[in-house]
């Protein structure tokens, strides 16, 4: 009953909740992004991370430092965190941070069979991969020339087997069938992990609610937008939008139609939340837009962590590592290519 | 006695001996105290122990808070104690007198206060001492301000004690 969660809540997750927040404590502050920025090259970043919670994982890299060590080596921090957590949990905790892996499961598929397209080696790919979204047949995914081929081998046996109802069809697998597929298989997705948000009711609907409505309304504006000029129809984009969201549906209808980024401001200035957003960019600017909804995005899940008692601190955590984890790649690309002018342009910062 | 008809269910209540009830009042004083204590440090132990692993500081200053919830059953038992030496022995014949019956409903009463008090006060202090835990480890200068609200939250607790013992003090049964 919600209201009342507080009094069964700990028995099988408040040791978790803890552990949780404490993670949360360890994420970078601005006054840590702010050393970073300093940094002259790869190994200051090194020795200032080392500081931080990431010591651990970095202190035995060898001294010439690439930017993909950094950012594998903090996400293998994330995994471990993850992991800790999930051996954990019970049901339905357990369900719910499973779900919080399809998303990257559903990106190693598509870098797969993207990469498979134009002709990489496998063994390559699975190492770009995701560790997040691994799962045990992913290497078979370069045998499949079609989607039903690729469903029949080996989604059928994944956990994303009931997400391929939408998008199963025989064309052969080209880069915009691709991206097709990617965000159909997000979108059910999306909807799936709303759902269950909403039957485990309580303060984890509500706040989950707000924070995958959100996603839901982005990505249907980066599909807008991306998909402006390309030859997708507009039925073929309006059914790529999820069921639920701020812009569902009379958003989605005016979205569907338009034909630039000014159009799309008009719709989405009609929203009060997504105005604050739009405003902040002036007309004709679309690459500051990316960094608008990741703050927005920052914001939010910030604010989950007020309540206590309820399965969305741990999205809300793992959201905001990998936040972190841009970041940090950010940083390091821009000390490593001399150009820390441009640092600040896509840093978000937490708190 | 003329009050009740035979065969009602008023008349039914009053052939219960008060001993059953003062017997349940006791019971239901230390029970449900133990449980609202019981429940309380777990709701804040579980939280105490995740936090304290990022943040180990805290173990020793946030034990105050399942001491307070501890100190919910203390005031169980004492008012069960308490209640039980109320208890004396009637002659048959005095049984179901009205004053015999005052003492037995007056324990009874006096044990539901304190049980459900203690019940809700130790769920209070335990999911406040939970907060306490985790505001602690992010913050340390929220620890003392949140225990002033889990002191409110405990005297609660004392407010059926007091109440109890009132109530028991006037479970007087007819003299032989």
């Amino acid at each position: 009953m919600y209201g009342f969660e507080a009094l069964t809540f700990n028995i099988h997750s408040g040791y978790l909740e803890a552990i949780v927040r404490g993670h949360r404590a360890g994420l970078l502050t601005t006054a840590d992004y702010n050393n970073l920025c300093q940094c002259e090259n790869l190994d200051d970043i090194k020795m200032h991370l080392s500081a931080t919670k990431y010591g651990s994982y970095l202190q035995n890299e060898p001294s010439p430092l690439h930017t993909t060590t950094i950012v594998e080596k903090c996400t293998l921090k994330l995994v471990d965190d993850y992991k800790h957590m999930i051996c954990q949990a019970t049901e339905p905790m357990s369900t719910f941070l499973e779900y919080i892996r399809y998303g990257h499961m559903i990106d190693n598929v598509v870098l797969i069979v993207t990469g498979t397209l134009h002709e990489r080696d496998v063994q390559e790919l699975i190492e770009k991969c995701h560790p997040l979204g691994m799962f045990d047949s992913i290497a078979t995914l370069a045998v499949a020339q079609n989607m039903r081929e690729l469903y029949r081998l080996v989604l059928v046996d994944t956990p994303l087997a009931p997400y391929f109802s939408e998008c199963l069809t025989s064309e052969d697998l080209d880069d915009m069938n691709i991206e097709i597929m990617r965000n159909t298989l997000y979108k059910a997705y999306l909807e799936d992990f709303y759902k269950f948000c909403q039957k485990l009711g309580g303060a984890t609907a509500e706040i989950m609610s707000d924070l995958l409505a959100f996603e839901a309304d982005r990505r249907a504006v980066n599909i807008t937008i991306n998909s402006i000029g390309t030859e997708l129809t507009r039925e073929d984009r309006k059914k790529l939008y999820s069921n639920f969201g701020l812009l569902y549906p009379y958003g989605h209808e005016e979205l569907a139609i338009c034909e630039d980024i000014d159009q799309v401001r008009g719709v989405m200035e009609k929203y009060p939340p997504y105005q604050a957003i739009f405003s902040k960019m002036s007309y004709g600017e679309s690459q500051m837009l990316d960094k608008a909804f990741y703050e927005e995005e920052v914001r939010r899940l910030c604010l989950a962590f007020e309540q206590q008692f309820h399965y969305a601190v741990f999205f809300a955590y793992m959201r905001l590592r990998e936040q972190e984890i841009r970041n940090l790649m950010w940083i390091s690309e821009c000390v490593a290519q001399n150009q820390k002018s441009r640092i600040h342009d896509s840093v978000v910062y937490m708190f | 006695m003329s009050m009740v008809d035979a065969s009602s269910w008023g008349a039914a209540l009053v052939r219960i001996s008060p001993y059953t009830f003062s017997a349940i009042g006791i019971a239901i004083s230390i029970g449900v105290s133990v449980l609202g204590a019981a429940w309380g440090i777990y709701i804040t132990g579980s939280s105490l122990i995740g936090a304290a692993i990022e943040a180990p500081r805290i173990t020793s200053k946030n034990l105050i808070s399942v001491i307070f919830c501890e100190a919910v059953a203390i005031y169980g038992v004492i008012v069960a104690i308490i209640l039980q030496t109320k208890l004396e022995s009637v002659p048959t014949s005095k049984m179901y007198d009205a004053e015999s019956l005052r003492a037995g409903y007056a324990i009874f009463a006096s044990g539901i206060i304190v049980g459900f008090a203690n019940l809700v006060c130790g769920l209070c202090v335990g999911i406040i001492g939970s907060s306490c835990a985790l505001s602690d480890a992010q913050n340390s200068t929220l620890f003392v301000k949140i225990l002033v609200i889990e002191i409110f939250g405990s005297a609660l607790g004392l407010f059926g004690v007091i109440v109890g013992i009132i109530m028991s003090a006037q479970a007087t049964w007819p003299t032989k």
